[in-house]
């Protein structure tokens, strides 16, 4: 393992007010590899990609990609990093007044000034590679189900083929099967890419599936982190009752009991 | 002590909003003079702040030109100034009333949707997607919109203006049964290019001021549905506020010797 990670975060921390969300995470992800955040809701992990994708400036700590200090960069070669990284938010945060087509094709014919009708093919191409048909391509983004969505969102992630690419709760608020889907694809077009991918997600079947590495954050710290085939036997209480989704155990949910 | 500190607070707040507001207008011109521009995005909101708002303003022009003449005729009738009617119809719309009244109108109109589209694109998190797709929000959403805004605003006003005098020619001619000869040179006589040219310029910082306050209560926006329509509702008010201040500045400026 002499490979240089891909992303690196050292004691990044980030507060809003008196609230600390991240409390010095520290994390690295090697290139090419699946890694797969894990957390109960509110415990930052939106927080993080944001922080990653400069979004969200931390407080304090140092954020590097392939090695470079993104925080330390002027705009411009931050820019220029953004270019190769790819994101599926997790509203899936389409344009509602651009059909579906000119979503998918937006980073190639804004960030890269492709023609638009170039753009347009490599644009439904990219559709049919997340399995939907080239009609679907001038509608509006308010005339698809969540699912649909979540998928146009997924093909305008690697639209631009990117380096990176983060997946912010690709599953949450789908069906079994077509969370499976989700799952297939994102498996599929980061392999195609030879891509690195950072994804979040609190749906275990869904990190089996395509985690090669798990990290669990807690509290603003990644608490444990390992390979998948470790998560069930981590020996971390915290991980343990996680995974295994039981109500009793250290994690307390600040639920009132009458 | 307490009331003290309440207004200590009060202009603690309001101090950095200023500031913000400052850079949010600083960083969104530097992005309109500088490329890539969006000649796409400009027309659209050339044609949605400019055609659209067309019957909005042409209706407050015509009935407050018409309202003027009915109301200068009962004042001015007590000490036989009727003649000097068509001359208050006009100078009161091309100074003050057609750009006022159009831009409070456009404010309510189209102040209100950019802050609610820009507003949801903020909670829906459309506006992080377009930072992830190497475009920066300013630029795209922004820029198009202020300088639509700034054209616009001019064009529709110079409408405005006409309609307004036209609805004071209607009463005067048909109610008042003035000569409409009369009526038209009594119109002319007295105009002059600066009460035209007051009248747009002050156009052109409304047309600025709606769209920059769409803008930035829309982006700034937050929390969901409510902070949208938060958002929707100061872009109204402190565009209207703005307006009326800006457009006593601007009178003094031009007319207070
Ligand atoms: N822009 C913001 N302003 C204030 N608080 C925020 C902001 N974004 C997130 N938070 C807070 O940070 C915490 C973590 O949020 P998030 O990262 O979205 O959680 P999750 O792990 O479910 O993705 C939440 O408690 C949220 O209230
Ligand atoms: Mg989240």
């Amino acid at each position: 393992m002499t490979t240089a990670p891909k992303i690196r975060l050292s004691g990044v921390s980030k507060s809003f007010g008196p609230k600390h969300v991240l409390r010095g995470v520290d994390l690295d992800v090697s290139p090419q590899e699946s890694f797969v955040i894990i957390g109960g809701s509110g415990t930052g992990k939106s927080v993080m990609i944001k922080c990653i994708l400069g979004l969200l400036q931390p407080d304090a700590g140092s954020i590097e990609i392939d090695g470079r200090n993104v925080l330390k960069m002027k705009a411009s070669e931050r820019r220029e990093v953004m270019r190769r990284i790819g994101m599926l938010f997790q509203g899936a945060a389409l344009f509602d007044s651009l059909p579906v087509w000119e979503n998918v094709a937006f980073g190639l014919i804004q960030g890269q000034r492709m023609a638009r009708r170039q753009a347009r093919d490599i644009a439904v191409e990219k559709l049919a590679q997340v399995g939907l048909t080239a009609d679907v391509a001038y509608l509006s983004p308010s005339e698809l189900s969540g699912g649909m969505q979540k998928r146009v969102g997924l093909a305008r992630a690697i639209a631009t083929e990117p380096d990176i690419i983060f997946f912010d709760e690709p599953t949450t608020g789908l069906d079994p099967i077509m969370a499976d889907v989700i799952n297939d694809l994102i498996i599929d077009c980061v392999k195609k890419l030879g891509a690195t991918a950072f994804t979040i997600t609190h749906d275990m079947s869904s990190v089996r599936k395509i985690a090669s590495k798990v990290g669990m954050l807690y509290e603003g710290h990644l608490i444990w982190h390992g390979s998948v085939k470790k998560v069930d036997d981590s020996g971390n209480d915290y991980v343990d009752q996680f995974v295994h989704g039981r109500a009793d155990g250290p994690i307390r949910m600040p639920v009132k009991k009458a | 002590m307490k009331f003290v500190a309440a207004i200590g607070r009060a202009v603690l707040d309001f101090l950095p909003a200023i500031g913000r507001l400052a850079i949010f207008t600083a960083t969104s011109l530097s992005h309109c003079v500088r490329p890539p521009f969006y000649p796409r995005l400009i027309g659209r909101q050339m044609l949605d702040i400019g055609y659209y708002s067309l019957p909005v303003v042409g209706l407050t022009a015509i009935f407050t030109g018409m309202v003027l003449a009915l109301q200068s005729y009962s004042g001015f009738s007590r000490f036989n100034a009727e003649s000097a009617i068509a001359t208050v119809v006009v100078l009161s719309v091309t100074r003050e009333l057609g750009p006022v009244l159009a831009g409070l109108m456009v404010a309510g109109r189209v102040g209100a949707a950019m802050a609610a589209e820009i507003g949801t694109m903020r909670v829906t998190e459309q506006i992080d997607a377009l930072t992830t797709l190497s475009t920066q929000p300013h630029k795209y959403l922004v820029a198009p919109r202020l300088i639509a805004g700034l054209i616009m605003l001019p064009c529709l006003v110079l409408v405005a203006d006409i309609i307004g005098v036209f609805g004071g020619y209607l009463v005067g001619v048909y109610k008042l049964n003035f000569n409409a000869a009369t009526y038209l040179a009594n119109t002319w006589q007295y105009l002059e290019t600066l009460d035209v040219v007051s009248g747009l310029v002050k156009a052109a910082v409304f047309g600025f001021i709606i769209t920059l306050m769409g803008c930035y209560h829309g982006y700034n926006s937050k929390g969901g549905a409510q902070g949208v329509g938060a958002a929707t509702t100061n872009a109204v008010v402190s565009a209207s506020i703005l307006i009326l201040v800006s457009n006593y500045l601007i009178t003094a400026i031009f007319f207070g010797k």
